[in-house]
């Protein structure tokens, strides 16, 4: 991912580092205000709502469409100090010559960059024209300039508003490609069974992907996002399942006896699973299609929840309950260097960030009887094992994943009363629901 | 006369002829009484008799059984129902239903008749349906018991070790039943790592059953982890409803 701006990344990762490390000095505290975008100055952007170019009636709609979904693109970023739009001029630009310079640049906005445009339904297509300014820099203010051409459906005045929320986002972020077009897979229990569903990042658009008719779990997107691995039970037991994107089916994978799950991949394409094919649970690692086994762990475990070091592959994180508790271990691809990383409590569920340098989990400090312990998603550096509280008395929180850009998590949680989908900023601000109908868990992000 | 003269020579010669004649005389008295019998009277004619017996005298419908019979001074000898016969002898006769088997013999002396009563038992109409009987999977279910499990953990509790004996036993006894075990966790933590502890679960019932001789082949496991719930109150009590080792008959 983005490796072409490995610098720039580089220069925020030690950022993130910092300010993690900053954070933690006095980790024993449980409210701990740490995070990416600690201490970087965020960029002050305007966003005027894009003005109609055409006198079709079904603009209305599609600017609601367009415009809702660019402003949440932009505020879910967590890069911007978006400007109210109470501050905006009442003259707001629909093309390059109608912008107001110094009414923009100087307060109440006071913004230094500003996204508008137009947009025009006509013959049942939808034209887009979106414009990216530097006002403070009236000589030569144009950051971006796109046109999109679509059918006129809000639908796609949406899809067109995550793309030009994503170039804004990739410019103006240091290099690191924006995730409004992302998609996250989840499981959802709406239809009586536990099947795997997708959406947008931001919840729109939610869809049933499979139809086994029995229990469905885990599901995790391929990198190149042409596959979904999941598990499923049948007559026989928990298998792996693969779900093709391509031919919009289940596609056959070898079966291996026993309980097979928690899928998932590696950045080149291979898959690690927990199998108890030869007694108790452990770790695998198969091929794309299921071959070439190879057996990382062999305890009594149980050993589950595999995840790779997304940056550089050559590590698995996981989670074992050898010594009693489910504990979070990390070793290398091979099975070698067990470490474990968690020294208490209940610890489950991690995932590795795409910097390679974090993992999220959820934890249950201190857990037993007597001591309900909530049930909290933290963020450990790897290197210092030092760690940081995500989530705070809000519920049981579970199944943390990481979004493309490192900056956001996505994770289940029973905060408002079901188990549903939410997504916050990777310091634990800037919470968001997702999902609402039904018990939704287990999200995965996709890689981009 | 002569003879008495000389048995007065002498005393002794006299007894001892007394004797001798006392016998003879005793002697020629018992012979002269046997007189020859007297000719028999012309002898009547003699009347017939006659026997039947059936053996046995009780069967079940369709099976046959052997008739009997002996008679004297009969000429003409018949049973009803099967005909002339001769003196004696038997056969083997197959009555559908109970009869009474009626020998008439008869000769110059007059007539004698003699009867067998065979019984024939008509099954008993088909059985009403049978009370329905107990079957192997209601055995099961009243007999085997399940294993429960302290949180988070996999080993069979030593409070459970007599469930599980109990069920080897009866496994044992019942060594056509197959089963699943089902490992299932609590409502509380991961759903994959429960599902993995409900794994090891059922694999600690399956090889305890393997250990007290219940052939492992009979035996297979799954883990519902807290897919399944027994009992969905979040509270101790529900949650230990829910750590078990469930048993599930296969047919």
């Amino acid at each position: 991912m983005c490796n072409s701006v490995r610098p720039i990344r580089h220069r925020a990762v030690i950022a993130v580092a910092l300010l993690l490390l900053l954070a933690t000095t006095s980790f024993a505290q449980d409210w701990i205000r740490t995070g990416t975008g600690l201490g970087v100055e965020r960029v002050r952007l305007a966003a005027s709502d894009f003005k109609p170019s055409t006198t079709d009636p079904t603009n209305a709609d599609l600017l609601k469409a367009f415009n809702d979904t660019l402003w949440n693109d932009l505020d879910n970023a967590g890069i911007f100090d978006l400007v109210s739009k109470s501050f905006y001029p009442l003259q707001e630009p629909g093309q390059p010559s109608e912008v107001n310079f110094t009414a923009w640049s100087s307060p109440p906005p006071n913004t230094s960059m500003l996204a508008f445009g137009n947009l025009g339904a006509a013959a049942g297509k939808v034209t887009v024209q979106g414009w990216l300014y530097d006002v403070k820099n009236e000589k030569s203010p144009q950051v971006l300039g796109k046109q999109y051409v679509d059918n006129a459906t809000p639908d796609a005045a949406r899809v067109i508003a995550h793309k030009f929320a994503d170039e804004i986002i990739f410019r103006l972020g240091g290099g690191i490609a924006g995730i409004a077009e992302s998609k996250i897979y989840f499981v959802s229990e709406r239809t009586g069974h536990k099947e795997i569903w997708m959406m947008d990042y931001d919840g729109a658009n939610q869809q049933q992907i499979t139809h086994q008719g029995s229990i469905s779990l885990s599901p995790r997107v391929s990198p190149d996002g042409s596959r979904l691995a999941f598990s499923s039970i049948s007559k026989g037991g928990w298998e792996i399942m693969m779900y093709s994107f391509d031919l919009n089916r289940v596609v056959s994978f070898p079966r291996f006896g026993g309980m097979n799950l928690s899928p998932s991949w590696s950045p080149d394409g291979k898959i690690a699973f927990s199998s108890s094919r030869n007694g108790y649970p452990n770790i695998f690692v198969v091929d794309a299609s299921g071959g070439k086994s190879l057996r990382l762990t062999n305890d009594q475990g149980p050993d589950v929840s595999p995840t790779w070091n997304r940056k550089t592959g050559s590590q698995i994180a996981f989670v074992s309950g050898r010594t009693g508790l489910p504990q979070i271990y990390t070793m290398e691809a091979d099975g070698t260097n067990v470490q474990r990383v968690t020294d208490q409590g209940y610890a489950v569920s991690p995932n590795w960030s795409p910097n390679g340098q974090f993992l999220t989990f959820s934890w249950m400090r201190k857990y037993g009887p007597g001591e309900p312990g909530s049930n909290d998603l933290y963020l450990m550096d790897i290197a210092s094992k030092q760690w940081v509280q995500l989530t705070h008395d809000a519920g049981r929180n579970d199944f943390p994943c990481w979004s493309p850009d490192g900056r956001h998590i996505v994770f289940q949680s029973h905060r408002s009363g079901s188990d549903q989908i939410w997504t916050m900023l990777a310091d634990g601000t800037n919470v968001k629901q997702l999902t609402l109908k039904g018990n939704n868990t287990q999200p995965n992000w996709s890689w981009k | 006369m002569k003879q008495a003269m000389k048995m007065t020579i002498t005393m002794r010669k006299w007894s001892t002829l007394v004797f001798a004649l006392g016998l003879v005389m005793f002697l020629g008295a018992c012979h002269k009484k046997v007189a020859p019998p007297p000719p028999p009277p012309p002898p009547p004619a003699a009347a017939p008799t006659a026997s039947l017996s059936a053996n046995p005298n009780t069967v079940n419908q369709g099976q046959s059984t052997t008739l009997t019979w002996q008679t004297t001074n009969a000429t003409d000898i018949s049973i009803d129902g099967i005909g002339p016969v001769d003196s004696s002898g038997s056969r083997q006769v197959t009555p559908t239903d109970s009869t009474t088997y009626h020998l008439i013999a008869k000769g110059a002396g007059g007539t004698q008749d003699a009867t067998a009563r065979v019984t024939v038992n008509v099954p008993p109409p088909p059985p009403p349906p049978p009370p329905p009987s107990i079957t192997e999977e209601e055995l099961f279910a009243q007999n085997v018991k399940d294993i429960y499990f302290d949180y988070d953990k996999y080993d069979v509790r030593a409070a459970d070790q007599g469930s599980l004996q109990g069920d080897a036993q009866f496994l044992q006894q019942h060594p056509n039943i197959h089963i699943t075990i089902e490992g299932h966790a609590d409502e509380r933590g991961s759903t994959e790592y429960n599902l993995a502890l409900g794994t090891n679960r059922a694999d600690a019932v399956k090889n305890a059953l393997i250990q007290a001789g219940v052939g492992g082949d009979r035996v297979k496991t799954i883990s519902y982890g807290k897919e399944k719930p027994f009992c969905t109150e979040s509270n101790e009590s529900c949650w230990q409803q829910n750590r078990r080792g469930h048993f599930v008959y296969e047919k």
